[in-house]
């Protein structure tokens, strides 16, 4: 088996099985440390700005992905030629990920600088904010390479991509799809797999947590300890 | 009619010496730890001041609590969607310098030290970074005594719509202490705002807790918290929060606060109130109303059809004996003269205080101030206190109740002062305020003796009723931890409880 192989043949396997069985294990046994660890009390300074441009730049860019891979290709074709789905993912993987290196450069300088959450830190809280901000680089670097094939009307590299995650998705990797694309998509995929990975041991848990029951549930909340009988 | 119990306290500010004995031994039991080093389930601030964290009191600040937005009682900060849209970083957070920097000091500097001409000195070291710290900037007790200079302390909230440039004079000038906790609300703007509904009361004696399992460290109950009284553990991301000392409690103790205090001011009982009606009790559109509003949904533990609701509603009857019993209940309900705190935010706060009363003996002696009849005991009027701050804190500025409290509480002093003196009661006195001689005599034990006894008078909770086999329970963190899915991946025992066949609850 080559590196090629094993990367983009076995790891994605490997990453999504820890990922969830990770974070489902995590869940049943240590819901004491499911949580989104906010350091927001010990400092508020740019907060707004910083989380706000991060979560809502890397939502946009997970959720940008998810549709731009995984819905079929004869769908897309219903609504956009390959060349404008190339352009679409390349402006909007360019705005979100614009906000989400902001944010995440932002997140990152205070996780070093700020004394008082440098101090509270765990290495992986500052590993992670780091492995994040290099994978939203590496995405945003790919722009340079996609918009060239885009501006030539050359798709194989995105066709080949997509086919990939289908590939993947389905689970019939064929890792050979992209033997052929540029390595910075590469490096970047594998630095993507890797978040979820390594998902399941970090804060990144909360995003699973997202409150959305809170938007039915009635305001106030009554537990009772004893059984009813009647 | 929906009977619910609510275990309940009152704080006789009248009383209090502000010696700190409440905040020590909470914390020594609750919040000794790291990441709630700066976290005081229970302090005790100085009034007026600005207090813990600072401003706590200005909700146009804070956005804490409730308010009524076009007729409809909503959160302050904003409702269900604008709390989601919030969820990355919320815009009320206070931050830690709010409240203060947590610090130690390094004393073993003082033994290790090298002999020298100086004096040694055992600098603060900040708790969160472990550096040396320049300068302490607050703490849970900063303006201890009136400490600062007036125009700090004049800030404080209470202040509004007080001319108060004539306080600053040291002639006039008044203080009081106000010993501060959760207040176990019926109407808690902390459980509305958890995203995660790890929040919520507890049905049998009204506590309110965070689930600490299904917390996720939203934040947002210690913005919407406007007492600020929720406190976020930076070490363990998760929120905590006074537990209202519940295993004591379930065993029929006081918290511990309420035990430890030398001055006897603390008063523990239980209440009971119509669970139907705490919506309508917290949307008067009034603020001033909503004193009497909340008066209104407590049940006299007396009256026959309040008891057999309540066993309806499976209030125990062991809680019924000690509602009836209720030293709450006679100060809040029958003697009127213990107040919720800050009733505007509208959460139907359970932590009752009785104004003080402050000493104006010199003046007295001079001539200069108006006394009641017997020529020695002050009107309420022309006490140092002015009754517009005590208003703006404990009624949202109704001052009849307040001034009518304090009228009540001179009369009780000017009785028993004609009782020891001249061996009889001063009926004419308690006319005046509407006492009679067996309230007052009540009062007076209360109120001055403050036996333990009559100061405490809690249920204890009934475990029996849990039907949950003990042994299934051990090591368990004392409730339901609810909302589990039951499927695990991996079966153990750590969630389960045993329920016999023939009690199994009914599916909801």
């Amino acid at each position: 088996m080559t590196l090629h192989n094993f990367i983009f043949g076995a790891y994605p396997y490997l990453a999504g099985t820890i990922f969830i069985l990770g974070s489902w294990i995590r869940f049943d046994r240590e819901q004491y440390t499911w949580k989104a660890d906010s350091s927001q009390l010990l400092s508020n300074k740019n907060m707004r700005m910083a989380s706000n441009l991060f979560h809502v730049g890397i939502l946009g860019i997970f959720f940008g992905h998810m549709f731009g891979m995984l819905v079929p290709h004869s769908w897309w074709q219903m609504i956009a030629t390959d060349v404008q789905h190339q352009w679409i993912a390349i402006y909007a993987g360019g705005v979100f990920g614009i906000m989400c290196l902001i944010g995440a450069i932002m997140l990152f300088w205070r996780r070093i600088s700020n004394p008082r959450v440098k101090a509270v830190s765990r290495t992986r809280d500052t590993f992670i904010i780091g492995w994040l901000l290099v994978t939203v680089s590496l995405g945003l670097s790919t722009i340079f390479v996609s918009s060239g094939h885009a501006a030539h009307g050359d798709v194989s590299s995105m066709i080949a991509l997509t086919e990939w995650v289908k590939s993947v998705a389905t689970l019939s990797v064929d890792s050979s799809l992209i033997q052929d694309v540029s390595l910075i998509f590469k490096i970047h995929i594998f630095f993507g797999m890797t978040v979820f990975l390594v998902f399941p041991f970090t804060r990144l848990v909360h995003v699973w947590s997202i409150p959305l029951t809170y938007i039915t549930r009635p305001y106030q909340i009554v537990r009772t300890k004893h059984i009813r009988m009647n | 009619m929906k009977v619910r119990a609510q275990i309940a306290m009152v704080l006789n500010l009248d009383k209090c010496i502000g010696c700190h004995t409440c905040s020590v031994t909470c914390k020594n039991i609750w919040s000794n730890r790291k990441g709630v080093e700066y976290a005081w389930f229970n302090n005790v601030e100085t009034k007026p001041g600005i207090g813990y964290p600072k401003q706590w009191e200005d909700q146009d600040k804070w956005n804490g609590g409730w308010e009524k937005k076009n007729g409809k009682l909503e959160l302050k900060a904003g409702g269900r969607t604008s709390k989601l849209l919030n969820l990355f970083a919320n815009p009320d957070m206070p931050e830690i310098d709010d409240y203060y920097e947590p610090f130690d000091f390094d004393y073993p500097k003082l033994q290790n030290k090298s002999l020298s001409e100086a004096c040694p000195t055992a600098r603060p070291v900040s708790q969160i970074t472990g550096k040396p710290m320049e300068k302490i900037h607050w703490g849970p007790n900063w303006e201890d005594d009136l400490a600062g200079e007036f125009e700090a302390r004049a800030k404080d909230k209470n202040f509004e719509g007080i001319e108060k440039q004539m306080y600053k004079e040291f002639e006039n000038t008044f203080q009081m202490y106000l010993p501060r906790l959760c207040n176990h609300c019926l109407n808690p703007s902390c459980v509305a705002s958890c995203p995660s509904g790890a929040m919520y009361k507890r049905e049998e004696d009204g506590a309110v807790l965070i689930d600490q399992d299904k917390c996720r460290g939203w934040r947002m109950c210690v913005s919407a918290c406007p007492y600020k009284k929720i406190y976020y553990n930076w070490e363990s991301g998760k929120s905590e929060k006074c537990i209202m000392c519940y295993p004591r409690i379930e065993s029929g103790m006081p918290m511990a606060c309420a035990e430890s205090c030398v001055g006897r001011i603390r008063y523990v009982g239980v209440i009971l109130y119509d669970a139907d009606r705490i919506s309508d009790a917290a949307s008067p559109d009034d603020e001033q109303d909503l004193y009497q509003s909340q008066m209104d949904i407590f049940l006299d533990p007396n009256d026959p059809e309040v008891i057999k609701q309540a066993l309806a509603d499976e209030v125990p009857q062991s809680w019924i004996d000690a509602a009836q019993k209720s030293p709450v209940y006679k100060m809040a309900i029958e003697w009127k003269i213990a107040f919720p705190i800050h009733p505007e935010f509208r959460t139907l706060p359970m932590m009752w205080y009785v104004p003080p009363l402050s000493p104006v003996q010199s003046q007295i002696d001079q001539g200069n101030l108006p006394t009641e009849a017997d020529g020695v005991i002050p009107k309420s009027e022309a006490l140092r206190f002015p009754v517009e701050y005590l208003a703006n804190l404990l009624t949202a500025g109704a001052e009849a109740p307040i001034v009518s409290a304090l009228n009540r509480m001179l009369a009780m002093r000017s009785n028993q002062r004609t009782i020891a003196l001249e061996g009889h009661t001063n009926k004419e006195v308690l006319d005046q305020v509407g006492l009679t001689e067996e309230q007052a005599e009540e009062m007076y034990q209360m109120l001055g003796i403050a036996n333990y006894e009559d100061r405490f008078v809690i249920p204890t909770s009934h475990e029996e009723l849990r039907h949950e086999d003990p042994y299934a329970f051990q090591g368990q963190n004392g409730y339901d931890a609810g909302g589990s899915s039951g499927f695990t991946l991996f079966p153990s025992s750590r969630k389960k409880t045993v329920i016999p066949i023939s009690i199994v609850p009914p599916k909801k």
